[in-house]
């Protein structure tokens, strides 16, 4: 479950994107392109659309309007074959927290294909989580379930990252080693969108796209 | 075909460590069905003419019974989300989903419904009967019990809704399923009624969760 082998290159192209959430309007035309080895940094204030952008990016709720094509193709006519190829990890940590965090990594790598149970250690010890693996993820701290959630990166062999708030919880450690792992993918050629108030320190590779209020822009 | 296994296991693997609410539903039966005979007069031949009903409408409403965590829990852990991002179609996941739910509530009944018969002086001859109707009718109450719970995964009050929309599609189960147990306990061939609730089964199985699928979809946008 490498690369696909397509034809186009990894790109992520976004044209006149319109956001509805209820019956408020979020993003109004907008339009972006991410480029092999790129990162998005999507930025604004709480609620002006962020997750809602994601959750359009992987292909979770049509947009009101507007297209998006990964590899110059439409993802919701490819699904299969754009879901192989993304990993989202949204604000929610998606563990069952009856499971230990070894269990629970080891499920979601067999939901993608197989992952080996090395690779899920060297996943845990990435994010600093190996010595808690086998505690139920219940008992984890805040800050460690978002960990082993992030151990997922490391797994990954997606090119489309849509990170959500992938730094919630996490202490300065924690932050660094997401910034690695995302430079890591980026340095390999994939793409990540990442929706974050902070920034992770990822230099010439990393976009900036500010999500203002739909009415202060129009001002 | 993997993502079916996985999260069979997975979901195994949480029923274990939670025992305590995959019991509910078999301890729901036992207790009505032990009811029954303290409700009624305790007169054999009485109890044996109702019991074909009252086994099968036992069965259905502990069938129904925590079906609305089926799809919620994993909604609000966000495992729901990620399970629709997976490649391979999610009408196998869901079907994974609902036979391990079946495998931890579903056949315990089964298997404990030829005692429960025995409470309610259910002639013997009707054993076979029951427990193969059961067999039958239990995986497509599972397979309705889900729709249900695809299609309120994200209401409130969704414990309340659930059976409202499920139990219409569960009567023709019920009469075929009872009056398969009655007319082998009158010493006729059950094979009719048996055969009408195999094939709502396997309409159910092969329609279900298609429609599970999308409603979980839909659900989620």
């Amino acid at each position: 479950m490498d690369h696909a082998p397509t034809a186009s290159p990894p790109t992520l192209a976004v044209a006149d994107l319109c956001l509805w959430r209820g019956e408020r309007c979020l993003v109004d035309g907008l339009g972006f392109r991410v480029a092999a080895g790129e990162a998005l940094w999507l930025r604004g204030a709480n609620g002006v659309g962020k997750t809602s952008l994601l959750r359009v990016l992987a292909g979770l709720v049509r947009p009101e309007r507007g297209a998006i094509a990964w590899r110059g193709r439409d993802p919701w006519l490819h699904a299969a074959e754009f879901r192989a190829e993304l990993l989202f990890v949204g604000h929610l940590d998606a563990l069952k927290r009856a499971l230990s965090a070894r269990e629970n990594l080891a499920v979601d790598g067999a939901l993608r294909g197989s992952v080996s149970a090395a690779a899920v250690e060297v996943a845990l010890a990435a994010l600093g989580v190996a010595a808690v693996a086998d505690l139920p993820v219940a008992q984890l701290s805040a800050g460690q379930r978002r960990r082993v959630a992030l151990a997922r990166l490391a797994l990954s062999r997606a090119a489309l990252w849509l990170l959500d708030e992938p730094t919630t919880n996490l202490d300065a450690d924690g932050q660094g080693a997401v910034a690695s792992l995302v430079a890591a993918h980026l340095a390999g050629g994939g793409l990540a969108v990442i929706a974050s108030h902070l920034p992770l320190q990822l230099g010439a590779a990393q976009h900036e796209l500010e999500l203002a209020p739909l009415r202060a822009r129009a001002a | 075909m993997n993502a079916l296994v996985a999260v069979a296991r997975r979901d195994l693997l949480v029923a274990v460590r939670r025992a305590g609410e995959a019991v509910t539903p078999l301890l729901f039966f036992v207790v009505v069905t032990t009811l029954v005979p303290l409700g009624l007069e305790p007169r054999p031949e009485l109890l044996a003419e109702v019991a074909p009903g009252m086994l099968w409408v036992g069965a259905l409403l502990a069938a129904l019974l925590g079906l609305e965590r089926l799809f919620a829990a994993d909604h609000e852990d966000g495992t729901l989300e990620q399970l629709l991002l997976v490649p391979t179609p999610l009408a196998l996941a869901v079907l994974g989903k609902v036979a391990t739910h079946w495998l931890v509530t579903g056949l315990p009944l089964v298997l404990v419904a030829p005692l429960c018969a025995e409470l309610l002086a259910l002639p013997h001859a009707a054993l076979p009967a029951l427990v193969v109707g059961l067999l039958l009718g239990t995986p497509t109450l599972a397979l309705l019990g889900a729709l249900g719970a695809a299609l309120t995964v994200s209401a409130r009050r969704s414990a309340l809704l659930l059976p409202l929309l499920v139990l219409p599609l569960a009567v023709p189960l019920l009469i075929f399923g009872a009056r398969a147990v009655a007319l082998a306990a009158s010493g006729a061939d059950p094979l009719g009624p048996l055969l009408l609730v195999a094939s709502l089964g396997l309409f159910t199985l092969s329609l279900a969760p298609l429609a599970i699928a999308a409603a979980l979809r839909i659900a989620l946008e």
